[in-house]
């Protein structure tokens, strides 16, 4: 067993884990944050996205020893303390971007990424940056108009409703 | 995955100590041994995390050599290639998905050496250097078949030195899945004349394909390459692709990474 301290979400947490602890199993058992999702387990389906000292990362492929020290940002952290959605959570509520809503917490901290270093990205650029978020519901083409809907583009002739 | 103690050092010395304990394993950006982990197929007594190694981090351009620190993720490769050597730039920038460039190091990269990994193409490709905590190691003979290098236990790549070659391309063929190379080819023109590196093809990972030199250094343009073939035999052969359609990939891809090198 390992000390590791880290800021989440704004909170500082220090937990004592063992060596093969994955962030992923942190955030969900140690500290109930269940909004990162396990999909696959194997790195693909990005239901676990968060972000790393403002990097995105996959939690399933990362220790929670990796993370000591670092300032982390997960799905439970996007919304007001009142709960308004933020720009990405309500867009997605808007152009109908889920479903069942499993991989949705993946989705909007990819497209958090996305926008930070890119805040007016086309619809190409929106395609490639999910490469590694799947959704087995919605075919994608809401996902990426309630994206482009996000950055403050027209998405009229994005797509079907 | 089997319990083991965790490392997190943060200089090079202390990680060489921490190797040198029974059945430890370095870990770089873990994108390929935490899945490896998980299924029981490496069993470490400690795993020793580089991520904490500020030293072994970054890029600079040493007139005209790119060095890369070994603990680069993809993203800051992608990132600061982008105006002084782009093919470089793209290719970082195509590995995986974002995430996987967040973590993902070129100095696990070329240690793990995986068949259908787009970076060795790029340093055998550029003929680079790589440097580990204790000597320097030439491209040519640090690639010693699929999984295997020149690497000794213990040993760390610190940093990657790439010549930026006058003209540069690299084209993959993507396996969609997983978004590893099916073929992937890295074609240069530089000093020392051409070089074609190719991954994703052989069971013997990543090699140069010497007569695409000889006929490029004669004539760098893709109707040069008209004729030649490579043999599908020592391909690999999986559900994605026969040897032999691997091989008649490694010959279109050639030409199209010739044409979008010289522009």
């Amino acid at each position: 067993m390992a000390e590791v301290t880290m800021k989440v979400n704004g909170k500082t947490v220090t937990k004592s884990v063992k060596g093969n602890t994955l962030m992923v199993e942190f955030l969900r058992e140690e500290l109930r944050l269940t909004g990162t999702h396990v999909g696959c387990d194997t790195s693909q389906c990005g239901a676990c996205t968060i972000h790393v000292n403002g990097k995105q990362v996959k939690a399933c492929t990362m220790f929670a020893g990796e993370a000591d020290g670092a300032e982390v940002s997960t799905i439970e952290g996007q919304a007001a303390p009142d709960g308004t959605l933020n720009a990405i959570q309500q867009a997605f509520q808007d152009h109908h971007g889920l479903q069942c809503g499993f991989c949705t917490p993946g989705m909007v901290m990819a497209a958090a990424s996305l926008l930070k270093d890119n805040p007016k990205p086309t619809e190409a650029e929106v395609r490639h940056h999910l490469e590694g978020n799947i959704c087995r519901c919605t075919g994608y083409h809401n996902i990426v108009k309630a994206i482009m809907a996000a950055s403050g583009q027209d998405v009229s002739g994005i797509a079907a409703e | 995955m089997y319990s083991f103690d965790f490392e997190r050092p943060t200089t090079v010395a202390d990680a060489v100590a921490a190797l040198s304990k029974e059945e430890a394993q370095a870990l770089g950006g873990g994108q390929t041994l935490i899945p490896t982990l998980k299924q029981r197929l490496a069993s470490p007594s400690v795993l020793v995390s580089l991520s904490a190694i500020e030293e072994i981090k970054g890029v600079c351009n040493d007139g005209g050599v790119l060095n890369i620190g070994g603990g680069t993720c993809h993203a800051d490769v992608a990132a600061a290639a982008a105006s002084d050597f782009p093919a470089l730039a793209k290719l970082a920038g195509n590995i995986g998905d974002p995430a996987v460039r967040s973590r993902g190091t070129i100095g696990g990269s070329l240690a793990n050496n995986d068949p259908s990994a787009c970076y060795p193409s790029a340093a055998l490709g550029t003929g680079a250097t790589i440097v580990t905590n204790t000597r320097e190691i030439a491209a040519d003979d640090y690639f010693q078949g699929m999984f295997t290098t020149a690497l000794e236990e213990g040993e760390i790549i610190t940093a990657v030195k790439m010549p930026i070659p006058e003209k540069a391309a690299y084209i993959k063929f993507e396996q969609p899945a997983s978004r590893f190379s099916l073929v992937g080819v890295f074609v240069t023109k530089g000093a020392d004349g051409v070089r074609v590196a190719v991954t994703g093809a052989s069971e013997d990972g990543v090699f140069r394909w010497t007569e695409a030199e000889v006929a490029l250094n004669g004539n760098f343009d893709a109707s040069a390459l008209d004729g030649l073939s490579v043999s599908g035999d020592g391909m690999i052969s999986d559900l994605h692709g026969s040897g032999d359609y691997r091989a008649h990939l490694v010959a279109v891809l050639t030409k199209r990474a010739v044409t979008e090198a010289n522009g």
